[in-house]
């Protein structure tokens, strides 16, 4: 469990960034902060692993404040995904995904090896181990980044819009690789992301952001939608209009989902199947 | 054409060969003065310039600092440092303005090849737990050797075309020849020598590209392989747009 | 400091004969390596052949290019035209580099977009390639430039007078003085052509001005 208690922050002698936060992110869950750009989301997610610390309040993590772990051990143990990877150029793919478990003082060739399994986890063809970033394209970095991540196997995973660069065919498949991997390796992930479908695809958890790191909402996917707080969320999570905007329309063949262009999105069966992923189940 | 031939005559000359300024002892001692120069240039400015490129301060200052020093004059700096050290030491006083001249070039190729590399990758080596110290060593010194090298390539030639003047204090060197010719009219020896300067100044610039390019890390070239041609040129133009003043 | 108050004359009209010197082979350079640079920019064997020869021709030191050039062109080596000639080539082999790195910086979407309104090819490179090659042209040209003054100095060596007389007349007299206020003069001149530069840049290009300094 990752709990912020009146986190503030200002850089320098700019205006505050962050102010008073408070959040309690559960774990084994996948806690979304969603917001425009400039709302503090990648500033609160680097507090947790103290690439930034908090101007005052205190971040914990299991009941200990980051603050009184070193920077480095704290960093290494907490798994950190950026966008477009964040690769060492320098660096061959696998050497890459050893580098945290090589900081650690693991031999070169168990860290290989494991960086070999990880390949495997993230759905990388072992052959790319040898290729240099650059060789690679967004979606394959994307996921070295995911595999260097993981590599220390942390019980945290940081994910700073990690899907931002590449294409949405790309983004979608890994969208769903990072489905599939939560859903085997159980970790605790914080992710941030401006893009409200992503968070509701991918989170447990939703944070609503606005400027200075005020929390407009939060709740499952199912909550927000069913219950938008109030104009600024139902406006930007578009239940006003769009795809999230449906009426039901009798048809000679049954009741469709149609939206307020008037394009059918979906047919409405009754008594649907269970939802897709176990949402609304927080504590 | 003739005044190529005669300088290709002075030479192959033999009297080129023997005796006290035969060319090895003057080639030998342009050599000596870049080299030695060079060297302590790249001792005092590396760890100043990945101060500055690794913290960031202090950057302004060099950034100034090399564009004064591309305008100023290296053959007056040489003959004020002999008169103010003293004409007893004119190696000690053409070695210091050698260094100073080198120092501007190196400093701006060690900071700059920190500030190419992008802040995402060393945000990324931050954020998986290298020390600051880890940072410096395994991502920043290998990602910016190319652009290192390339500074000690400028810093080079400087030293080269300055130590060709330095003949003037009577240092020895390539030089030697222009300035004994250059009084007397003898054109095919102040000629030969010049051609020969060109020639070594070409050499060491080429040997160091080729420095260059072997120290550029492969995963770096790797991405680049289809301007591979014109990289270093950019490189090259990239330290000298940096030192502007 | 009795010395330079004595000359302030001498000093004077050889801070003038080096300005004059030096702006001649900028601008000179400069017209040249536009035509040179687009060559570059434009072929790609031209691009090869010109860098490369542009490379050796910086390479050489000035010195040594000042015996060279006069037997191939047939000029006295004791000429100021000498000197004027060796410093143009010495601005074009640093601005043909110059130019072609500023005309591949220039953004192709814009490039595209002016094809797509209907831009002739010339007027394109005059109204649209030329003009946004223009901020990394200047800072080419800022360094080209502060060479050039410095170098200016050397053609003493050869009878040329400039600055650089301050430094051979003050060695063989043993002056400091007379070496120091050159080496101030020379610096003096290139700060002065430089400031010149920036000047006329912001004038020429409103756009590049920037509000601060932009962030890292």
């Amino acid at each position: 469990m990752i709990e912020f208690t009146s986190v503030s922050k200002r850089f320098g002698d700019g205006p505050l960034v962050i102010e008073d936060f408070s959040l309690v992110i559960p774990a084994h869950k996948t806690t979304v902060l969603v917001g425009s750009s400039g709302c503090g989301k990648t500033t609160l997610l680097r507090m947790i692993n103290r690439m930034v610390d908090p101007s005052s309040g205190t971040v914990e993590i299991d009941g200990t404040s980051v603050l009184e772990r070193d920077p480095v051990a704290l960093r290494r143990s907490i798994g950190y995904v950026l966008q477009s990877g964040g690769l060492l150029p320098h660096l061959r793919v696998v050497d890459n995904v050893a580098t945290v478990p090589r900081l650690n003082g693991v031999s070169r060739a168990d860290a290989r090896a494991r960086a070999l399994e990880l390949l495997d986890t993230v759905g990388l063809d072992r052959s790319l181990a040898s290729r240099y970033p650059a060789q690679l394209s967004g979606g394959q970095q994307q996921r070295v980044g995911v595999a260097r991540a993981l590599a220390s196997d942390p019980n945290i995973l940081l994910m700073d819009e990690p899907f931002g660069a590449v294409d949405p065919i790309v983004r979608a498949e890994l969208q769903q690789e990072t489905i599939r991997l939560q859903r085997e390796l159980d970790k605790t992930v914080v992710f941030v992301t401006h893009d409200i479908d992503e968070a509701f695809l991918l989170a447990d958890q939703v944070v609503i952001l606005e400027k200075g790191g005020r929390i407009v909402q939060k709740g499952s996917p199912s909550e927000i939608i069913e219950n938008p707080a109030n104009d600024f969320v139902a406006s930007f999570i578009g239940v006003d209009r769009g795809a999230r905007a449906l009426t039901i329309k009798q048809t000679p063949h049954g009741r469709v989902l149609v939206d307020d262009a008037g394009r059918t999105q979906g047919v409405l069966v009754e008594e649907s199947a269970p939802a897709r992923r176990s949402e609304g189940s927080l504590p | 054409m003739n005044l190529f031939l005669d300088a290709l005559a002075w030479i192959v000359a033999p009297e080129r060969f023997e005796g006290s300024s035969s060319l090895f002892v003057r080639l030998g001692e342009h050599l000596y003065f870049t080299a030695f120069s060079v060297l302590i240039a790249t001792v005092i400015a590396v760890p100043i310039g990945y101060l500055i490129g690794h913290t960031g301060r202090g950057r302004e200052l060099a950034v100034g600092l090399s564009g004064a020093a591309r305008a100023l004059p290296s053959f007056g700096l040489i003959l004020l440092l002999v008169l103010v050290m003293g004409v007893t030491n004119k190696p000690a006083a053409a070695f210091t303005a050698f260094v100073v001249l080198a120092i501007p070039s190196i400093l701006a190729g060690a900071y700059a090849g920190f500030e190419a590399i992008e802040r995402r990758t060393i945000n990324a080596a931050r954020a998986v737990g290298m020390t600051e110290w880890q940072i410096l060593w395994r991502v920043e010194v290998p990602l910016g050797l190319p652009l290192l090298i390339g500074g000690i390539r400028s810093a080079a030639l400087q030293v080269v075309a300055t130590a060709t003047l330095a003949a003037y204090i009577g240092l020895g060197g390539l030089g030697y020849y222009i300035f004994r010719g250059l009084p007397l009219g003898r054109y095919d020896e102040m000629l030969g020598a010049s051609i020969l300067v060109a020639v070594l100044a070409i050499v060491i610039d080429a040997a160091l590209a080729l420095c260059q390019r072997l120290f550029v890390p492969r995963g770096v070239a790797a991405g680049r392989t289809p301007s591979l041609r014109t990289a270093p040129a950019r490189r090259r133009a990239m330290v000298e747009t940096s030192t502007a003043p | 400091m009795n010395w330079v108050l004595d000359n302030l004359d001498l000093i004077g009209r050889l801070s003038l004969e080096h300005l004059r010197l030096s702006i001649t082979p900028i601008l000179a350079g400069l017209l040249i390596a536009i035509p040179l640079g687009w060559l570059a920019h434009r072929y790609r064997l031209a691009r090869g052949a010109l860098l490369t020869s542009a490379g050796l021709l910086y390479t050489i030191p000035s010195l040594a290019l000042f015996v060279i050039i006069p037997p191939i062109l047939g000029i006295s080596y004791l000429s100021e035209l000498n000197v004027t000639i060796a410093l143009t080539l010495f601005v074009i082999a640093i601005m043909a580099r110059s130019v072609a790195d500023a005309l591949d910086s220039v953004d192709g979407n814009v490039r595209q977009s002016a094809v797509a309104v209907g831009y002739g090819a010339l007027r394109r490179f005059f109204t649209v390639d030329l003009p946004l090659a223009g901020p990394v042209i200047l800072s080419g040209l800022r360094v080209a430039a502060a060479s050039t003054v410095s170098l200016v100095t050397v053609g003493i060596l050869i009878g040329v007078e400039s600055l650089g007389y301050l430094f051979t007349n003050g060695y063989q007299r043993r002056i400091v003085e007379e070496i120091f206020s050159g080496v101030v003069m020379v610096m003096l001149v290139a700060l002065l052509i430089d400031l010149a530069l920036v000047a006329l840049g912001r004038l020429a290009m409103p756009w590049a001005r920037r509000p601060g300094r932009a962030a890292r």
